[in-house]
């Protein structure tokens, strides 16, 4: 169970930090579709594909010391950035590194803004869609962000470039 | 003035009429029973059924099924009346939405009429997909119930056909209440938030079927106080003890009873054992009875026809079957399982203790125990109430008093007691053995047991 756990750790290790939960739920749910080891379980809720076991797990790492939160003041928000702690080094052992394509992956998402990757990871939660099925769906469950048409091409092709990345 | 519940069980004039004239002059969706049926429930004492539609859905043999498996899984394992199933849990949900929507949110304009069948079958249908066991088989077979859901609302069966009947696109759109990607927040609200009718009825019901004195609270204050508004459902002030009750609750209920350490001792034989019947049927092994039911699972060719066919019946006969096998550790396992013969536990931190792991699978693999069965870490981890945080990521939509200026207040904010468990996560983390094979004299068990810090005998 504790491979789980160490999954997570690697995963931040490689992208050097993450900072944004949002952020995070939403790097590890693309990276779960695209055949990373997550068995967290994720579900559809307010900003698309969450998993509460993801967030419990995080908090639990955060408690172990594996992994460091730092609440910063946005002002009108606070924001979280997580970063592996030097005794992680041990624990990641339990799992072996990530392969060359997945560092690659978690190296393109880290780049993306949270908006971005809320609206590729709710395209892939509707991935069992037909492409114009999967905006109209977008658009119903997220019609407050207002997403553009420039942005769902963007979306596509980053897909496209993550998939063609891993085979 | 709100309608009183003993009013409701005679049929307007016009329903009644119309059904004189033939029920083809209604459509499905309106049509109504030519009397109201109940069922007998512990919980809500009776569940009241109206529409044809509801009627219909609960006689298909997919919900049927439901009555097959349990709604605690192992539990019954501690808590020997938790025997009640997932259809007496869908019915009691099914209720309590029809008790807030008929009786509190009819006529009000915050509430679209139009939405009633629709979240009445979600209710009933959340469930749907459950497997037997399902925490445990979920695990084993890399499943999740929910796409299972989905896919029986969706899929050639007799919900799929009965919800057509109402509209082409009705199975569609109960099956998006369900995951919460339909368009009426308030709706999918109703069935999935931090005070909804699924956990208002297990709490109930599990308080009821294992006996625990927690789990109570006042419901039917709860629901008279509820308000529809636009994205969500929200208490009126007034009812805010009820609602503090309602979450202690919960977080009672968590501790004593779903994270209870020998139900979790129970599901950790249960997992193990289906795993290593995986394992074996991969390696070619020759089972004495051929584990058809499984054979697809194993294999991962299964079909929805092959999900649907599975219960607890089916799961507890094959582990029966088991416990006669040759390889010693399957049969070993479902004896566990069959005659409870479960897992010691020790309290396990995994941030002091991980090195510990290594060097244990390592002294049980020397004292001939197969560490991937018998040496098994598990965590459980609960936030009994969590709040928003303005801007941050959180995601769950808090619970939201109606104060009687009108204006809208979080929880946490105006109930001391809510604040004092509000964004507190406990996590337990337990790890288990059979401690029954540890009590040897060799060099690797007593250093086993110092290890676990068990007492020498």
């Amino acid at each position: 169970m504790l491979r789980d756990h160490a999954s997570i750790v690697r995963f931040v290790a490689q992208a050097q930090g993450i900072t944004g939960r949002k952020k995070l739920q939403k790097m590890m749910y693309i990276a779960k579709k695209l055949g990373y080891p997550v068995h967290e379980k994720y579900e559809f809720h307010m900003y698309g594909p969450y998993s509460e076991e993801l967030t419990a797990r995080i908090e639990e790492l955060c408690t172990m010391g594996f992994l460091s939160e730092q609440k910063e003041d946005k002002g009108a928000y606070t924001q979280y950035a997580y970063q592996t702690t030097p005794e992680s080094s041990a624990f990641m052992e339990l799992v072996p590194p990530l392969t060359d394509s997945f560092s690659t992956c978690i190296e393109e998402m880290k780049h993306k803004s949270s908006r971005f990757l809320e609206l590729v990871a709710t395209l892939f939660y509707f991935d069992d869609l037909e492409r114009e099925a999967q905006v109209e769906k977008v658009h119903i469950v997220k019609g407050k962000l207002n997403f553009t048409d420039e942005e769902f091409e963007e979306a596509f092709q980053f897909i496209d470039d993550l998939k063609k990345n891993n085979c | 003035m709100r309608k009183t519940l003993f009013f409701k069980k005679k049929l307007p004039y016009t329903e009644r009429t119309a059904q004189k004239d033939g029920e083809s002059m209604l459509p499905y969706a309106q049509q109504k029973l030519a009397e109201e049926k109940v069922f007998k429930d512990p919980v809500h004492r009776y569940i009241h059924i109206r529409d044809q539609v509801i009627w219909d859905v609960i006689g298909a043999k997919e919900f049927q099924r439901l009555r097959r498996i349990r709604q605690l899984g192992t539990t019954y394992l501690v808590f020997h009346g938790a025997e009640h199933s997932r259809f007496s849990h869908s019915l009691g949900v099914y209720e309590i939405v029809r008790r807030i929507i008929d009786n509190s949110f009819e006529g009000r304009p915050e509430w679209d009429q139009s939405e009633r069948l629709v979240v009445l079958c979600a209710a009933l249908l959340h469930d749907l997909g459950h497997g037997p066991f399902s925490h445990a088989f979920e695990n084993v077979f890399q499943l999740d119930h929910e796409n299972f859901t989905q896919a029986i609302l969706l899929g050639n069966t007799e919900v799929h056909e009965i919800l057509s009947r109402v509209s082409e696109d009705f199975p569609q759109k109960v099956a998006d209440v369900i995951a919460k990607t339909y368009p009426n927040k308030q709706v999918v609200s109703l069935i999935s938030s931090q005070i909804d009718a699924d956990r208002m009825d297990y709490l109930q019901r599990d308080a009821y079927f294992t006996g625990v004195s927690y789990g109570h609270f006042d419901m039917e204050r709860i629901l008279r106080v509820m308000r529809p508004r636009e994205d969500q459902v929200v208490i009126k002030s007034s009812g805010m003890h009820a609602v503090e009750d309602y979450i202690m609750s919960r977080y009672q209920m968590y501790w004593q009873v779903y994270f209870h350490p020998v139900s979790r001792s129970a599901e950790v034989i249960l997992t193990k054992a289906l795993h290593r019947a995986k394992k074996l049927s991969e390696e070619g092994y020759q089972f004495a009875h051929e584990p058809t039911h499984f054979k697809s699972f194993f294999d991962g060719t299964f079909t929805l026809e092959d999900y649907v066919s599975l219960d607890e019946s089916v799961l507890l006969t094959y582990f029966q079957l088991w416990t006669k096998e040759e390889d010693v550790i399957l049969a070993d396992l479902c004896s566990r399982f069959m005659y409870r013969k479960l897992f010691q536990y020790i309290e396990f931190d995994p941030a002091k203790d991980f090195t510990k792991m290594r060097e244990l699978e390592q002294l049980f693999r020397e004292a001939g125990i197969d560490p991937d069965y018998y040496l098994v870490f598990d965590s459980s981890s609960d936030l009994p109430y969590d709040f928003y945080r303005p801007g941050e990521e959180g995601e769950r939509i808090p619970i939201h008093l109606l104060m009687p200026s009108g204006e809208i207040k979080e929880l946490s904010r105006q109930s001391e007691i809510v604040e004092a468990v509000s964004g507190k996560r406990r996590s337990d983390h337990k790890l288990y053995f059979p401690e029954e094979r540890l009590r040897g004299n060799t060099p690797a068990e007593r250093c086993i047991r110092d290890v676990l810090g068990l007492k020498e005998v």
